[in-house]
């Protein structure tokens, strides 16, 4: 593809930079390997095959000044879930579920989430591997899982992938997804034709969205090599707390904001911990993502909703 | 397409916050972020007591006798996690306030990290 575009003169990568940053609200479409991007429509949304929402980094546990109420915030955001036009499939959660790995923060966390009556697909997050490597979190959500808690299914036409980086982690590095799971991804996405929707999540973002911090995947790039040949391909992360996307080639990435307390935007503080905001100003830097996909347009509306809705 | 094109960018250029927003997903993809602290190897400190501050482990150097204790302290409001690189020690998960000590028997050089952050490091010399 030309950089330049013939008669607009829209150069493609501003093109690109705009959608990516404009995405609350917006619909990716990927119509012909070329990308763009429009509002969903109503009807859109009510022939849509399937939807479903995504949470991410409820840190139950938490209880210092950047949000002494976690527990009171997931129960905004699930609250905001039910009043979603339509009910999700499916929640897809993207990890740090627990503050510390604790029973009791599992456990609550579940409860609160299950109350919404729809299946669950948890990978942890490095807040979750705390205790016994992982074991009280794959007790509660590792069911039918591989590994340290990676897994795939099918539903609606699209394959989803949820991928485990918190487990192994090297000094010095970043997320690490290892050997044994690459080959398992490999071997996974083999049998699905290159015009099958993918749906790849993980905690910590797959792309690397600012080292200095860890904001990304030491082996990223191999998964996503797996993933080039497929015409459409959506990888949400959670873990730095705030919404960051981009689009690249076929692969449309994006990150949740968390439903516990915000985190500064790279680069704009001295270390990447909680951020301190005005009580009234929270709820506007927490929220969640709900995710449409329509048929045929191999199109997937990712739409986030701060929990000023709620 | 041309029409759809021009008229999506005055859409998407509408909004302030979004031409900020893509002028920083520019940096991103550049590797020219803002002005950040770097955490430069200082001169190695005598001390056996390390703190955990803003996700640096300060002095990130230490230099210890053989059989000292060391305690690290976390001053974070996350926690964090002490690991040896080859993972000969790792402290429980460290929340706020709460400390671990290792005892160094043996002289040598014992880089370690945080299990959670792994880009925090730093290193104890023992001798």
């Amino acid at each position: 593809m030309s950089e330049r575009d013939d008669a607009g003169g829209l150069r493609r990568r501003e093109m690109l930079e705009c959608m990516a940053w404009a995405g609350t609200g917006m619909l990716w479409t990927l119509a012909g390997g070329v990308p763009g991007s429009q509002l969903l429509t109503s009807a859109e949304a009510a022939t849509s095959s399937l939807s479903f929402v995504q949470l991410s980094d409820d840190h139950i546990g938490f209880n210092k000044d950047a949000n002494p109420d976690v527990t009171g915030t997931l129960r905004k955001a699930t609250a905001l879930v039910a009043k979603l036009p339509r009910k999700p499939d499916f929640i897809i959660h993207t990890g740090d579920v627990s503050h510390l790995s604790k029973p009791e923060e599992l456990d609550l966390a579940k409860q609160i989430i299950s109350e919404l009556g729809v299946p669950l697909y948890v990978v942890p997050g490095e807040h979750d591997m705390l205790i016994e490597d992982g074991g009280t979190f794959r007790e509660r959500f590792g069911k039918d899982t591989k590994g340290s808690g990676w897994f795939s299914f099918d539903h609606g036409g699209v394959h989803f992938v949820g991928l485990v980086n918190v487990v192994d982690l090297k000094a010095g590095g970043l997320g690490n997804l290892g050997d044994e799971q690459l080959a398992w991804l490999t071997a996974d996405l083999k049998p699905h034709g290159a015009s099958t929707p993918i749906v790849v999540f993980a905690h910590i973002p797959l792309w690397t969205i600012y080292a200095d911090w860890g904001w990304g995947t030491d082996d990223g790039a191999k998964a996503l090599a797996l993933l080039a040949r497929f015409g459409s391909v959506t990888v949400l992360n959670g873990h730095i707390h705030q919404i960051v996307q981009k689009v690249e080639g076929n692969i449309a990435f994006h990150t949740a904001r968390s439903t516990g307390f915000p985190q500064p935007a790279p680069g704009t503080a001295p270390s990447p911990g909680p951020m301190k905001v005005a009580p009234d100003v929270l709820p506007s830097v927490l929220g969640i993502t709900d995710v449409t996909y329509v048929p045929g347009k191999e199109r997937l509306a990712i739409v986030d909703h701060t929990l000023v809705e709620a | 397409m041309s029409a759809r094109l021009v008229g999506r960018r005055v859409v998407l250029l509408g909004a302030a916050g979004v031409i900020a927003a893509a002028s920083r997903a520019r940096s991103h993809d550049l590797g020219e972020m803002a002005d950040m602290p770097e955490q430069t190897p200082s001169a190695p400190v005598a001390t056996d007591k390390v703190k955990i501050d803003n996700f640096f482990f300060t002095p990130q150097t230490i230099t210890v006798p053989v059989g000292a204790t060391v305690t690290w302290t976390n001053q974070d409001d996350i926690p964090h996690l002490v690991v040896a690189k080859d993972h000969a020690f790792r402290s429980q998960p460290l929340d706020t306030g709460d400390s671990f000590t290792h005892v160094f028997a043996a002289a040598g050089e014992y880089p370690y990290f945080c299990g959670l952050h792994p880009k925090m490091v730093g290193t104890v010399k023992v001798g």
